[in-house]
């Protein structure tokens, strides 16, 4: 069973939501996805001072077995990227909760943290899957 | 229905994860693939390959028979034990499977073909064998383990008894010796040095552990394609298949046109493809920039496009790397139609690394 950290909320297309203060919030994906994934060889991150929607695509994360799509889960503007990751990529399956973030919003409308789930609720969507 | 190897429990104590391989449930990583890549580039990496087929032919026609069945010309086996890589052909030209042959004697040979083809190669081989004086036996009672990697040999030497280091000291690539209970063969799937080791199915988890001791490390099925992708070897179903021609897979090599009279199978299709040049080729692409080739996506050339047969990150390398389908126009730059971009892409012969380093 993957560790799924009771203190963020996370979208069904599992990325992983953090507040950070001043409604800015870390945004990742889970270790259920890094998982699934496999090793990661790229990830394409977004421009700091992107404006995105919640559920936009707006990253790509490459593993030697696919590309996938990184969706926003929430709106706002990428405020922080995480360019630690252009050169080890790996982070994000060694650490997919701390040092494998991928990126940093600042929520437009934090009334869309409601419409996430919490650890118990993601939990039960991959256990769906 | 899936089949395990006889090592399936062995795989799950060093924590693979397993997957479904053509029926065989088999190991696809023991965590990193990558690591396990770098593992075989750089020092000592295993395979289980006990899935693959085993078939031993004999008899007094088995010489001429396998000049019929195969594309290669096993009358290029000399001396004993000498392999041979080859595509055994259907009747339209068409690759059946790609195989390795080891010569015993000229009544005496050995067959190592996929496991994914298994019942068609049977079928094939013994429709063919009918109208010779030749048994074919299949050998499901060994187990086959690949020991890969500049230092696989050295490793693998320790766990050796005296007879079977003597009987594989200074043996040449493509060679295979029967020394005591194992066969030991210097071939491979990967572009570096290495034995592929067949044992009996009772001794194989023993020496699965020795090697395991010896300080080998298991490598899974998606380091195994990196690792021959990278070596520009084909993966038989993906690179080439029965519509293939050899011609348009990179194959020329391995068909022995003389003497003009061995009429093996699919021979007069292949001979007119090749007069007339009118199949595709096989070349090797290179993307420096991010972004991973994969199979199916489209090539574009001047004048025409072609297609990715396999395609991958490229760990050795540090990039993406592909074998592709292409017009024989092709140059020495393509485009690659990916996630809805035109990525260009370099031409390259199919074949990137060798022995650890960049052959590009």
């Amino acid at each position: 069973m993957s560790n799924i950290p009771a203190d963020l909320k996370y979208a069904s297309s599992h990325e992983w939501v953090r507040a950070e203060g001043n409604g800015v919030y870390s945004v990742g994906i889970s270790e259920h996805a890094q998982e699934l994934l496999g090793d990661m060889v790229f990830v394409d991150l977004p421009d700091v001072d992107d404006e995105v929607d919640a559920g936009e695509d707006c990253a790509v994360a490459e593993s030697v077995k696919a590309a996938s799509d990184i969706y926003a889960p929430i709106s706002g503007t990428i405020v922080e990227i995480n360019e630690e990751l252009e050169d080890s990529p790996e982070t994000v399956n060694s650490d997919p909760y701390g040092d494998g973030w991928l990126f940093k919003i600042k929520a437009s409308d934090e009334s869309e943290l409601d419409n996430l789930l919490d650890a118990e609720g993601y939990e039960n969507s991959i256990d769906e899957d | 229905m899936t089949s395990k190897t006889v090592l399936h429990a062995k795989h799950l104590e060093a924590g693979a994860k397993m997957v479904d391989f053509h029926g065989w449930e088999m190991p696809i990583n023991y965590g990193s693939q990558i690591e396990e890549h770098h593992a075989v580039r750089q020092d000592a990496g295993m395979f289980d390959v006990s899935h693959m087929t085993i078939v031993d032919v004999k008899g007094e026609d088995a010489k001429p028979f396998l000049r019929k069945l195969v594309a290669n010309d096993v009358e290029k086996l000399q001396v004993a034990g000498k392999a041979l890589y080859t595509g055994m052909l259907n009747a339209e030209g068409g690759v059946i499977d790609d195989l390795i042959i080891y010569f015993f004697t000229e009544t005496e040979y050995r067959l190592v073909v996929n496991s994914a083809t298994r019942e068609k190669d049977l079928a094939h081989i013994g429709a063919v064998a009918a109208d010779y004086k030749v048994e074919v036996t299949e050998r499901p009672e060994y187990a086959m383990i690949a020991v890969q990697g500049p230092n696989a040999k050295a490793k693998t030497a320790t766990i050796l008894d005296e007879n079977q280091q003597a009987a594989v000291e200074g043996m040449k690539p493509f060679f295979g010796v029967q020394a005591g209970d194992l066969f030991i063969a210097t071939t491979g799937y990967t572009g570096e040095d290495g034995y592929e080791i067949v044992v009996h199915n009772d001794g194989a988890e023993a020496l699965w552990q020795a090697l395991l001791d010896a300080g080998v490390r298991p490598a899974g099925l998606g380091a195994r394609d990196t690792l021959r992708l990278e070596a520009g070897m084909n993966l038989y179903g993906q690179d080439m298949d029965e519509t293939v021609s050899p011609l348009a897979a990179n194959m020329a090599w391995t068909l022995a046109w003389e003497p003009e009279d061995r009429d093996f199978i699919g021979r007069d299709v292949v001979a007119k493809q090749r007069i007339d040049q009118s199949t595709d080729k096989l070349v090797g692409l290179v993307l420096e920039e991010k972004g991973v080739l994969r199979a199916g996506l489209k090539v574009i050339v001047d004048g025409g496009e072609g297609v990715i047969t396999s395609g991958t990150f490229s760990p050795t390398l540090g990039h993406s790397i592909a074998l592709a389908r292409v017009p024989r126009s092709t140059g020495e730059t393509a485009q690659v139609e990916m996630r809805k971009k035109h990525v260009d892409v370099k031409v390259v012969k199919p074949c990137f690394v060798r022995n650890g380093k960049s052959v590009i």
